[in-house]
């Protein structure tokens, strides 16, 4: 499958590219960007960041595998991350993790068959003090109770 | 009263209207008719410290800044805020924006940048769109880029840039964070050089955490003497103090440094669930040495007083666990942590950690004996002080700290039998209880 940035997106990296004095510097917002378009960031996408930054491939794979946010494979529509640190482990935060799982019978990273889910456990979101909490894509929940993770998962079409 | 620094309790604080309204930039202002060195020379008197984790006078790391190059220098804001236990900048970015931009122009006037970048953890989406916003008010206001000079009336204009984070614990470290804004892996560089000298792209650089720099305006404007009279003596301020586990108020409070920890829980956060007894207090974010629970009477919140009793302030995340917590759990969850951050750079951490939540699992299982919980200490003692950053101690000391102080409580995890090794005459005699001399007859 071939990947080509969007008009739109071009203008984006074009505005991160001013923020560093380098076009290496660019990366990682450049990834985000990509992986926003794409789902994930397959070997064409990371390709063709290379070659809109003028770098070379292997700084991008460097970069997309070190952090845990870059996916290599496509996820869910809804990617739902449970954290379990202690914090959250205090306030019961296994027991969300062991609902969600049951919930859709999958385990740590598994996307379901029709792409709409998958899950991630994850470690500490910054949300100690409203724990236990999950996020679903880009939107935290917190101060979680058994009912609450259902209302929201069953929210979720 | 409570003194409020860092979150003001005013209303619609993170508007910029009620923010100029409430004397905003007037301290950006009033720096900037002063001469860098006077500000640097201010911040240093006023005792200001680093709420980082390392608790670095910020007078004093600005002051390292070299004064005649012809390079161009950079601030970094550390806003990655990713130990576990602490929660405390997204407070910062929700509630008073403004006054974080506000300091960081400050600071890169006192250190000569013309550039600053925040960096601000990934998973931080919510927050991280919020500070967008208020930096696009700034530039649009002209606080901040080439049309501040007009608004200011100086001749000095900087830029702030937003870099977000994709989710590594590693990138809180500064040198590791500079590696991320440079577009590379984090990996922690080796010191020396330090920042100063060789930061960003190799030319100088502070880096400094999100609550330091929010502090700057409130200490310009009111002056040192003011500050430096706020909470413990070495340690001026006020703290945001984060709390979570069993207490029935977790949350962020903004505290003068030097609060008793037993006024901090039994009163700020309204006291542990369910009235139960305490066990364990982590006083600064999980990579803390533990205190024990009948130890925490007339404890202070400040550098000097946790080192005091073996611990440290670090970013002042304050972990309660009860007496029906299992710290062997608790201990697995921590180790396990250190060992998926570590980035796998130094031998020791990269192993050590890996080692440690093994062990720690196998003790778990019912398999550990008494000896193990000597081998966890003796493999953090290995790490701590061997590796190019501090997640070695970060992984070291929960694990070490922890086996130590509630000893007692891990004994009974572990078998006591100790299982002496079969008498082997071909393999290596290292380890072996029976005496050399006893095999030869």
């Amino acid at each position: 499958m071939s990947f080509k940035f969007s008009e739109e997106n071009l203008k984006r990296i074009e505005e991160e590219r001013k923020k560093y004095p380098t076009a290496l510097a660019a990366v990682m917002p450049v990834i985000y960007i990509a992986q926003e378009q794409n789902g994930y960031l397959s070997s064409e996408a990371m390709e063709e960041i290379a070659s809109v930054l003028g770098i070379d491939k292997v700084n991008v794979l460097s970069v997309v595998t070190f952090y845990t946010m870059y996916h290599t494979k496509p996820m869910g529509k809804y990617h739902i991350q449970v954290c379990t640190n202690v914090s959250c482990m205090l306030r019961g935060g296994y027991k969300i993790w062991d609902q969600v799982k049951a919930k859709f019978g999958l385990d740590h990273m598994q996307v379901s068959e029709d792409r709409n889910f998958s899950l991630e456990e994850v470690e500490c979101m910054g949300a100690c003090g409203y724990a236990p909490m999950l996020a679903v894509n880009e939107d935290y929940f917190e101060n979680l109770t058994k009912e609450k993770v259902e209302e929201i998962l069953d929210s979720l079409k | 009263m409570i003194e409020r620094i860092v979150l003001p309790q005013i209303e619609n604080y993170n508007t910029i209207n009620v923010y100029l309204a409430n004397g905003g930039f007037d301290s950006a202002k009033k720096a900037l008719a002063k001469t860098p060195d006077e500000i640097i020379d201010e911040v240093k008197k006023s005792g200001l410290r680093g709420r980082g984790g390392a608790a670095f006078s910020c007078g004093l790391k600005w002051s390292f800044m070299p004064k005649t190059t012809t390079k161009p220098k950079y601030l970094c804001i550390n806003g990655d805020e990713s130990e576990p236990g602490s929660f405390k900048d997204r407070q910062i970015f929700e509630d008073n924006p403004f006054q974080l931009i506000e300091g960081t122009i400050i600071a890169c006037y006192a250190i000569g940048a013309k550039v600053a970048y925040l960096y601000i953890r990934g998973e931080y989406h919510k927050w991280i769109k919020m500070m967008q916003a208020a930096v696009d008010t700034a530039y649009e206001k002209g606080l901040l880029g080439e049309k501040m000079k007009s608004t200011f009336g100086s001749e000095f204009s900087c830029d702030l840039f937003i870099h977000k984070g994709a989710g590594a614990y590693i990138c809180g470290e500064e040198s590791s964070l500079m590696n991320s804004i440079e577009g590379k892996r984090g990996y922690p560089r080796v010191k020396p050089p330090f920042p100063a000298q060789n930061g960003l792209w190799g030319n100088p650089t502070t880096i400094n955490n999100v609550e330091t720099i929010t502090n700057i305006p409130a200490i310009i404007k009111n002056g040192w003497e003011w500050f430096s009279k706020i909470g413990a003596p070495k340690h001026p301020g006020t703290i945001l103090f984060g709390i979570s586990g069993h207490v029935n108020k977790p949350g962020v409070y903004e505290r003068p440094s030097g609060i008793l920890l037993t006024e901090l829980i039994n009163d700020v956060a309204g006291g542990v669930l369910g009235s139960k007894k305490i066990k364990c207090v982590i006083p600064g974010g999980s990579s803390m040495p533990p205190l024990r629970g009948d130890q925490l009477e007339g404890v202070k919140m400040d550098a000097e007083s946790l080192r005091d009793v073996g611990s440290a302030i670090g970013t002042g995340g304050v972990m309660v666990m009860n007496e029906d917590t299992n710290l062997l759990d608790v201990l697995i969850r921590i180790a396990h942590f250190y060992h998926h951050e570590s980035c796998g750079q130094c031998t020791p951490c990269r192993e050590g950690t890996g080692w440690m939540e093994k062990t720690l699992k196998r003790i778990k299982q019912g398999s550990g004996t008494s000896k193990d919980l000597d081998l966890l200490c003796d493999v953090a003692n290995h790490i701590e002080g061997n590796t190019i950053c501090a997640l070695g101690e970060a992984a070291a000391w929960p694990v070490k700290f922890m086996i130590q102080r509630f000893r007692d409580e891990f004994e009974e995890f572990v078998s006591q039998e100790v299982s002496l090794p079969v008498p082997n005459k071909v393999h290596s005699m290292r380890g072996t209880a029976i005496p050399l001399i006893d095999l030869r007859k």
